[in-house]
C-alpha cells in the first residue's frame, strides 16, 4: 500500500515537473478579478500557444494594494514575480525602488525587442515615464473617469435624455430629478481620483508642485486652492440636499448605477464591462462635467488603472521571455481585443485606429468617449498625470477629508487645508526614506 | 503542602520544555524583537535603503492626532464589546439555565455562532446592513432612519460592535452556564426560604458567586476586542469611514501592510505590546484582589 502511494506521488510529481522543465516560466501577478480575470488568462494562454519557449502563468493575487504588498514581501524574500501589475497610485513607490525594478525601456533594449513610447497615447506615456522620456512600466489597463447617465430615469422625470455638460447644469438636472421622485440622483466612485485628480487635470490646475510631483520628491500638494475648495464644498452641499449619494472610496458606485438605483454617475470607463454583461443599453457616456467659468476647462482627463512592472532579481534568460510577452501585448490586434472586451481604453494609437477602422465605434456609440476625453487637448504640466510618493496613503488622507465634508463634520476649506497638511507630511516621509 | 515532582536527569526537563520554548522564541520573541528593531528605522517598502532614526517614528506617532483618536476608538470599541457581550450572555445563560424542556436545543443554538469565522461574521453582518442592498437597511429606511455606515462613523462603529458581540456571546454563554451550574442549589434554596425574591437571589448570590467567571471573561473579552476582531473590521468597514473604526491593531496592519510604512507600524506594535503587558499586569494585581472567590 505504501509503495503504491509512493509510486503515485512520484508519477504525479513527474507529470507536473515535465512541462516546467521544457519551458521557461514567467510569473505574472495581477489584480483582475471576475470577467477581467478571464480576459487576462485569455491573453496568457494566447501567448503560450503562439510560441513554445516561454510559458506565462497569470496569478490573481487579490486587489491592487494586496498584490503590491505580496510582491514587495516576495522581493524581500528574494523570490519576486517577473511581472507585477501595479495600480497608478503605486507608480511613484515603484519608480523610487531602484534596484527592485527594471525599466521597461531597458528590458526591451536588452532583449532587442522593438519598442517605441511614441506609439502610445501621450497621456499614457506621460504617466509612466521619467522626465527624460524613458518608459518605466508597461501600460496595460488604462481607464479614465467618465460621466454616465441613465436615459430611462431622465425620460421618467420628463426630462430630455441629454447629459448635462457643466456642474451648474448637473445640479439643475439633479434638482428636477429629485423633484420627480428619483431617490438617488447622482453618485460617484473613487472620490479622490474623480473629484481631485481628474478634476484638477480637467480644469488645468495643479494637484501638486513640481509638475504634480513628476519633477522631484520635494513636491507639495496644492489641492486647497479656491477652485478645489469650491468644488468639494459644492459636493458637500449636494449631499446635504440629497442630490449626491456617496457610495464609498472605490467602485461601490458602479453597482449603484448599474442596478438602476442612481440616475447619474461619475465612475470609471472600465465599469462599462459590467454594463455590457448586464445587457443595459440605455446609458449614455459623456465627458466629465466642468465649471464653465474656469478658463481653460475642459483640458483633458488623466488615466487610472494599472501598468505592468518588471521586477529585478530573476535570471537574465527569463527577461528575454518577459520582453517577448510585452511586445506580444502591444500588438494592435491584442490591444483592440482587450479594449473592446473590457471597456479599458486602447492605449496605442495603432490600436485606436484599428478599432475605429473596424467600425466598432459606429456599432457601439460612446465606446470612444474615454479616448476622446483623454486626448481632448495636448496635455499640460497639470494634466499629464501625477506622481506622489506613498500616494496610497495620500489618497486615503484626501478621501478621509472629503468624507468629513460629505458627513457635514468639516467645512470644505478646513478639510482641504488639513488634506494638504497631512498629505505633505506623507510626502516628506517618502522623501526622507528615498534619499 | 505542594507536591513536587523532581527529575533525576539534569537535561530531561529542559529537553521536554524545548519544543514549547522553541515555538515561543520563533513565533513570539523573534518577531517581537524584529518589531522593536524596525521601530527605530526608516525604510522604503522594498528594504533597499535603511536609516537608523532613533525615536523619530515614535515622535511622529505622538504628534499625530489620528493616533490618539485610534486610542479613543479602541477604548470605546473594546469596552462596548466586553460589556455588551458579558451582559447579554449572562442574561441568556440565566434564562437557559432555567429552561427545563428542550434545554439542549436552546444551548446548541446559542453556542452555534462561535463556530463562525470572524471574517464570515463580518461579511454576514455587512450584507444585512449594506447601505443600498441590506435587508436591515431596508427596514430601517422604512422606519425613517438614514442608515449609511459608509459615511456615518457612529453607525459604522455600531455595526462592528454588533458583529463582534454576536461573535463573542457563545463563548461567554458557555462559561456563564458552567458557572451557574456549579453554584450549589442549597444556597439558592436557603435564600428562597428566607424570603428572597428571584431578583434578590440573583444579585446577592448568583452575581457574587459568578464574579471569578465574570472577571475571567472581562479579561478574555478585552483581549478579544483588542486583537481578534481584526477579521470583522477588515471584512466590513476596513477602519473607515474617516478612521471611525480604526482600532489600534487595525492601524498597525493598515500602516504596515497597506501603506508599507514599516517603521511607523513597528513603532505602533511596540507601543501596543507595552500597553498589553501593562494592562495584564494591572488586571491581575489590582482587580483580581477584589474578586470574590
Amino acid at each position: 500500500m505504501r509503495i503504491k502511494i509512493l509510486a503515485a506521488t512520484v508519477a504525479v510529481a513527474a507529470a507536473f515537473a515535465a512541462p516546467a522543465q521544457a519551458q521557461t516560466e514567467i510569473q505574472w501577478w495581477h489584480s483582475m478579478g471576475g470577467a477581467l480575470g478571464e480576459a487576462v488568462n485569455g491573453l496568457a494562454s494566447k501567448f503560450n500557444e503562439s510560441q513554445k519557449e516561454y510559458k506565462v502563468t497569470a496569478i490573481y493575487k487579490g486587489q491592487y494594494p494586496e498584490s503590491m504588498t505580496a510582491a514587495i514581501a516576495a522581493y524581500r524574500a528574494k523570490n519576486p514575480p517577473h511581472i507585477l501589475q501595479v495600480f497608478e497610485v503605486g507608480t511613484a513607490t515603484m519608480m523610487a525602488a531602484k534596484g527592485a525594478i527594471i525599466p521597461i525601456s531597458k528590458v526591451m533594449a536588452d532583449a532587442k525587442e522593438s519598442f517605441d513610447p511614441k506609439d502610445y497615447l501621450p497621456t499614457v506615456t506621460g504617466y509612466y515615464s521619467d522626465l527624460k522620456g524613458n518608459m518605466l512600466s508597461f501600460p496595460f489597463n488604462s481607464s479614465t473617469a467618465l460621466f454616465y447617465i441613465d436615459r430611462n430615469k431622465f425620460k421618467a422625470a420628463g426630462l430630455p435624455p441629454v447629459p448635462p455638460k457643466t456642474w451648474k447644469e448637473l445640479i439643475a438636472t439633479a434638482e428636477k430629478l429629485k423633484a420627480a421622485g428619483q431617490d438617488c440622483v447622482y453618485t460617484s466612485g473613487w472620490p479622490s481620483w474623480v473629484h481631485i485628480e481628474n478634476f484638477s487635470a480637467w480644469h488645468n490646475v495643479p494637484i501638486g508642485t513640481k509638475q504634480n510631483g513628476m519633477g522631484g520628491f520635494d513636491t507639495e500638494f496644492k489641492i486647497n486652492s479656491p477652485l478645489h475648495v469650491r468644488h468639494v464644498g459644492m459636493l458637500g452641499d449636494m449631499v446635504k440636499k440629497g442630490l449626491f449619494t456617496y457610495a464609498g472610496r472605490t467602485n461601490q458606485a458602479d453597482s449603484k448605477f448599474q442596478s438602476g438605483e442612481c440616475a447619474m454617475a461619475t465612475i470609471s470607463a472600465g465599469a462599462l464591462a459590467g454594463a455590457i454583461k448586464a445587457g443595459k443599453t440605455d446609458w449614455e457616456l459623456s465627458f466629465l462635467p466642468y465649471h464653465d467659468d474656469v478658463k481653460g476647462a475642459p483640458q483633458n482627463s488623466i488615466i487610472g488603472g494599472a501598468s505592468l512592472w518588471v521586477m529585478a532579481g530573476r535570471k537574465p534568460v527569463e527577461y528575454k521571455g518577459v520582453a517577448k510577452f510585452l511586445s506580444f501585448l502591444s500588438k494592435p490586434e491584442i490591444q483592440m481585443g482587450w479594449h473592446t472586451s473590457t471597456g479599458y481604453v486602447p492605449i496605442t494609437k495603432a490600436a485606436y485606429e484599428l478599432t475605429r477602422s473596424s467600425g466598432f465605434y459606429d456599432k457601439n456609440p460612446g465606446r470612444d468617449t474615454a479616448v476622446k476625453q483623454l486626448t481632448l487637448h495636448t496635455p499640460t504640466e497639470n494634466s499629464k498625470g501625477l506622481r506622489f510618493g506613498n500616494f496610497v496613503q495620500g489618497r486615503e488622507v484626501i478621501e478621509e477629508e472629503m468624507e468629513a465634508v460629505f458627513a457635514g463634520k468639516k467645512d470644505a476649506q478646513t478639510a482641504m487645508n488639513d488634506a494638504v497638511k497631512r498629505g505633505n507630511e506623507i510626502l516628506r516621509k517618502f522623501q526622507a526614506a528615498n534619499k | 503542602m505542594e507536591k513536587r515532582v523532581t527529575f533525576r536527569s539534569a537535561w530531561l526537563p529542559y529537553a521536554l520544555l524545548a519544543p514549547q520554548l522553541a515555538i515561543t522564541v520563533v513565533f513570539f520573541f523573534w518577531p517581537a524583537g524584529q518589531a522593536v528593531w524596525y521601530s527605530f528605522q526608516l525604510q522604503d517598502p522594498f528594504g533597499l535603503s535603511t536609516q537608523f532614526v532613533w525615536f523619530d517614528n515614535f515622535i511622529a506617532l505622538f504628534r499625530d492626532p489620528h493616533y490618539y483618536a485610534s486610542f479613543r476608538t479602541t477604548a470605546i470599541f473594546s469596552f462596548s464589546v466586553a460589556a455588551l457581550s458579558i451582559c447579554i450572555s449572562l442574561l441568556l445563560a440565566v434564562m437557559a439555565d432555567r429552561v427545563v424542556r428542550f434545554a439542549l436545543v436552546y444551548k446548541t443554538i446559542l453556542i452555534w455562532p462561535y463556530a463562525v469565522a470572524a471574517a464570515v461574521a463580518g461579511v454576514l453582518w455587512s450584507f444585512m446592513f449594506a447601505p443600498s442592498i441590506g435587508i436591515v437597511t431596508f427596514v430601517l429606511k422604512a422606519m425613517g432612519v438614514d442608515w449609511n455606515w459608509i459615511l456615518k462613523g457612529d453607525q459604522a462603529m455600531l455595526l462592528v460592535v454588533i458583529a463582534s458581540v454576536w461573535k463573542q456571546i457563545p463563548h461567554n454563554f458557555l462559561f456563564f452556564l458552567a458557572g451557574l451550574q456549579s453554584i450549589p442549589k442549597s444556597l439558592i434554596e436557603a435564600a428562597a426560604i428566607d424570603g428572597a425574591g428571584p431578583a434578590r437571589r440573583f444579585w446577592s448570590i448568583v452575581v457574587p458567586l459568578l464574579s471569578p467567571t465574570t472577571f475571567f471573561l472581562l479579561v478574555v473579552d478585552l483581549v478579544y476586542a483588542f486583537f481578534e476582531t481584526f477579521g470583522v473590521i477588515d471584512a466590513t468597514t476596513m477602519g473607515g469611514p474617516a478612521q471611525a473604526t480604526q482600532i489600534l491593531v487595525y492601524k498597525v496592519y493598515h500602516d504596515g501592510v497597506k501603506s508599507a510604512d514599516i517603521g511607523g507600524s513597528s513603532a505602533q506594535s511596540v507601543i501596543l505590546m507595552i500597553i498589553v503587558i501593562a494592562l495584564t499586569a494591572i488586571q491581575f494585581r489590582f482587580i483580581e484582589r477584589k474578586v470574590h472567590y
